[in-house]
């Protein structure tokens, strides 16, 4: 599907500014991300990618300038637009002694208020079954599975939310080929129904090869545009 | 969902989730039941110059016992949110806040609880305790167990992030939990056949405390689940 032209941004960033302490994360960031595009953010380390993405899923506070992200304004409320949002961090945000099954469904079900909704354990299974996740590691702590097992869990836990806003910080890591492959058909299936995707990759050939366009951050702010 | 309901549904989950862990890790069982049994059989090294001494001072000595064990449960489970990012999926989950401090709360009431039944089978058996008035007993070890979990649930997250969090928590957490020490150990005391007076003003008094900790957890949850 082709980016919306008709419906308001679903990012839309005019001089924001996040500090990490005193030190200026973002540093005047314009951005505008449409539903159903999927945005490259690319820039040197420490050029602010991950300050992005976290203040767009309200975890990075935005100090001035204005910013709103799927209708909620991120400098009155950023934690309003948590629920929307997926993100897939450095982090696995994963609990050590839980197994892969039983995180999933913890983040299923708390999207939902924490209530049980019908079908949810065959709906975590196919969502394991979809990241590539080995069945027969369903019901082991995820403490004793591989990084890459890790990521995929981690990924199944995010879409299981179903995520208007997928925020994916270097993807990639972690994930061998077949994972790599596997995440790009995600991040393209879910733009086609309708999410927006904004992710940060150093691996420029493959991001490049997926995104509609890229975005160069430099010293916290957006050096330059370019379509992909 | 009615904003009760899904404040119950979110500690439901939260609470489940954090027992779930700790039956995984066992940290209760293989940490806190330990010390608790050390220093039981300390106080008796230490006091049992006459065997009415240690029956006079039990009540004092369970609940100076069961704080000291508060505060290493209170450490864990707020280390559970620590663990890979955990934490940060919690804040982004869009469970209520409120749901989170009570499920926080929920989880540590029980396994105190927990640990309170072995002090005491330990105590009965080492300190050859006779147990007068059971009632009064249950009532206050339920009363003052709330309320050190409630009080654990605020301060757990508040320190979580900080470092020398181990030595910051026990000088928060202890003062505040003065009172409910003072009021739970005159209520044994006065159970054990070894205080005056009646000892229902003291869980009056253990109420009040436990409902002050609970209001002021709900009405800080938010900031709360932001530190965690």
């Amino acid at each position: 599907m082709e980016p919306s032209q008709q419906r308001p941004p679903v990012v839309r960033l005019r001089g924001a500014v996040a500090l990490l302490g005193r030190f200026p994360a973002l540093s005047g960031v314009d951005l505008d991300v449409d539903a159903g595009e999927i945005v490259l953010v690319r820039g040197p380390n420490g050029a602010g990618k991950t300050s992005l993405l976290r203040a767009c899923a309200g975890l990075l506070r935005v100090t001035s300038g204005t910013a709103e992200v799927l209708g909620c304004d991120l400098v009155a409320d950023p934690g309003s637009v948590r629920p929307m949002v997926g993100l897939l961090a450095h982090a696995t945000h994963l609990y050590d002694d839980l197994d892969a099954v039983e995180n999933v469904r913890f983040r299923a079900r708390a999207a939902v208020g924490g209530a049980r909704p019908a079908g949810l354990d065959a709906e975590v299974r196919a969502a394991l079954d979809r990241v590539g996740f080995p069945t027969r590691l369903h019901d082991v702590a995820v403490q004793r599975c591989s990084t890459g097992q890790r990521r995929r869990v981690s990924l199944a836990a995010m879409i299981v939310r179903r995520p208007r806003l997928w925020l994916l910080d270097e993807p990639h890591a972690g994930l061998d080929a077949a994972g790599r492959d596997l995440l790009d058909g995600l991040l393209v299936e879910a733009a086609a129904a309708g999410a927006t995707v904004l992710f940060a990759s150093h691996e420029l050939d493959r991001a490049e090869a997926v995104a509609h366009r890229s975005v160069t951050l430099v010293g916290g702010a957006v050096h330059d545009e370019a379509s992909t | 969902m009615s904003a009760l309901r899904e404040v119950l549904a979110a500690a439901a989950l939260v609470a489940g989730k954090d027992l779930r862990i700790e039956a995984r890790s066992r940290v209760a069982t293989n940490h806190v039941l330990p010390f608790v049994a050390v220093v039981v059989m300390l106080f008796a090294f230490a006091l049992d110059t006459e065997a009415t001494t240690l029956r006079r001072a039990a009540g004092g000595l369970f609940w100076v016992t069961v704080v000291f064990a508060a505060v290493l449960v209170v450490q864990r489970g707020a280390q559970l949110e620590q663990q890979d990012g955990a934490g940060e999926a919690l804040r982004l989950s869009g469970l209520r806040p409120a749901g989170v401090f009570l499920g926080k709360g929920a989880a540590l009431f029980v396994e105190l609880m927990v640990v309170e039944v072995v002090l005491a089978v330990a105590m009965v058996v080492l300190y050859d305790l006779r147990l007068g008035g059971v009632v009064l007993l249950v009532v206050t070890a339920v009363v003052a167990t709330a309320a050190i979990a409630a009080a654990g649930a605020i301060y757990g997250p508040l320190v979580a992030g900080l470092s020398g969090r181990e030595t910051v928590l026990p000088l928060l957490l202890l003062p505040v939990l003065a009172p409910v020490l003072l009021a739970a150990s005159r209520a044994f005391e006065v159970a054990l056949g070894r205080g005056v007076g009646s000892g229902w003003p003291w869980v009056g008094m253990l109420g009040m405390l436990c409902g002050i900790y609970v209001v002021l957890g709900a009405l800080t949850s938010g900031p709360l689940l932001d530190e965690t």
